[in-house]
């Protein structure tokens, strides 16, 4: 973090970026000032839209200094206040995931073309965001970490799967080649914890370099800090692992 | 979406948006994370006309509980005009309008 005698600034606003099938869409990103090189993050939205958390998020991975970009993934469904573009969203049954994973690899082009990037990229997503992270780790080559916040429907059934989700994305783990960080709550009910041991025993089946973090007293959502989910000591330590983690892996030359 | 439980409906009716009253074309009725009500999960439905952008929209987020009992409310309501034989006539005049 910045020391108190040093001078800091951020920059957001609006961008436009490359998407799946080529599509234009818009983004949110935000970058600490200067030459850098920083490194980067793409936030993966959750169901609830492109909504003001997730742009404090983005605004919040600025501040710790990572040049960060949150793709509306509901771009497609048209205009309006973020929770009547969700709730249209909603009503379709979410978004293909093919395209989910083409917006996060365009981001992350997008920011690792930057001329302040160290060349190191993430990909953070919670709730359906972590499942979309999750899926673009494992199919889009070049993120160099995960963090993925309580992912529901990382494990689905046959009868779950659908034209817009035909392919579980444990079936995708294999194929991981970044670290992966997971926090989940202990409480919740998508995924549940089975959910999430059967998520474990398949990272270290498959020999990935995984860090799970569960937390008693949580359910789904606990970094809410605008909701009733929110737990407050555990969102703490959990945002600590968040951090450290990506420190670890996206700016090594602290360590 | 975390749960992906969607069912949609057409239907007919009026509803009173942000902007005022609308034609009503559908309802999208799921059970996923609401916006609003301070549920990790709610049924929640959206009366909707696509038609006229994504602000033609009166949303409630319910309560499984409260959802039930709406259910049951509304069919009660329904089985008392039919007894009363008020459907016929309320089916004449939208016929007629």
């Amino acid at each position: 973090m910045t020391q108190t005698d040093q001078y800091e600034g951020l920059m957001a606003e609006t961008v436009m970026m490359t998407g799946a099938n080529g599509d234009w869409i818009n983004a949110y990103l935000a970058r600490p000032l200067g030459a850098g090189p920083f490194p980067a993050l793409v936030l993966a939205h959750h169901m609830p839209g492109w909504d003001e958390w997730y742009k404090r998020t983005t605004l919040k991975f600025a501040l710790h200094g990572y040049v960060t970009i949150t793709p509306n993934l509901y771009f497609r469904a048209g205009h309006g206040t973020s929770e009547d573009v969700a709730a249209k969203v909603r009503g379709e049954g979410g978004i293909p995931d093919d395209q989910a994973v083409g917006d996060l690899a365009g981001a992350m082009q997008y920011v690792r073309a930057l001329p302040y990037s160290n060349g190191k990229v993430g990909v953070f997503g919670t709730c359906s965001g972590g499942r979309h992270a999750y899926l673009a780790a494992c199919r889009a080559p070049g993120f160099d970490a995960i963090v993925d916040c309580w992912g529901g429907r990382v494990l689905m059934m046959p009868d779950q799967l659908n034209e817009k989700s035909p392919v579980s994305p444990l079936d995708y783990t294999k194929e991981l080649n970044c670290p992966i960080l997971g926090i989940f709550g202990n409480e919740d009910k998508n995924p549940t914890p089975e959910q999430v041991d059967q998520h474990e025993a398949e990272l270290k089946k498959h020999g990935k370099n995984y860090e799970f973090h569960r937390y008693d007293g949580a359910g789904h959502g606990f970094f809410y800090d605008h909701a009733p989910a929110y737990r407050q000591a555990q969102a703490v330590d959990g945002w600590q692992k968040v951090f450290a983690f990506l420190e670890k892996h996206l700016r090594p030359q602290r360590f | 979406m975390c749960t992906m439980i969607v069912e949609k409906v057409n239907i007919e009716g009026s509803g009173k948006g942000t902007t005022g009253w609308f034609k009503l074309e559908g309802a999208n009725v799921s059970f996923d994370h609401p916006f609003h009500a301070p549920f990790e999960h709610a049924l929640n439905i959206d009366f909707v006309n696509e038609s006229q952008g994504t602000s033609a929209r009166v949303a409630v987020e319910l309560s499984e509980d409260a959802a039930r009992e709406l259910v049951r409310t509304i069919l009660a309501v329904l089985d008392q005009a039919e007894a009363g034989g008020h459907l016929s006539m309320s089916d004449s005049i939208a016929r007629s309008a």
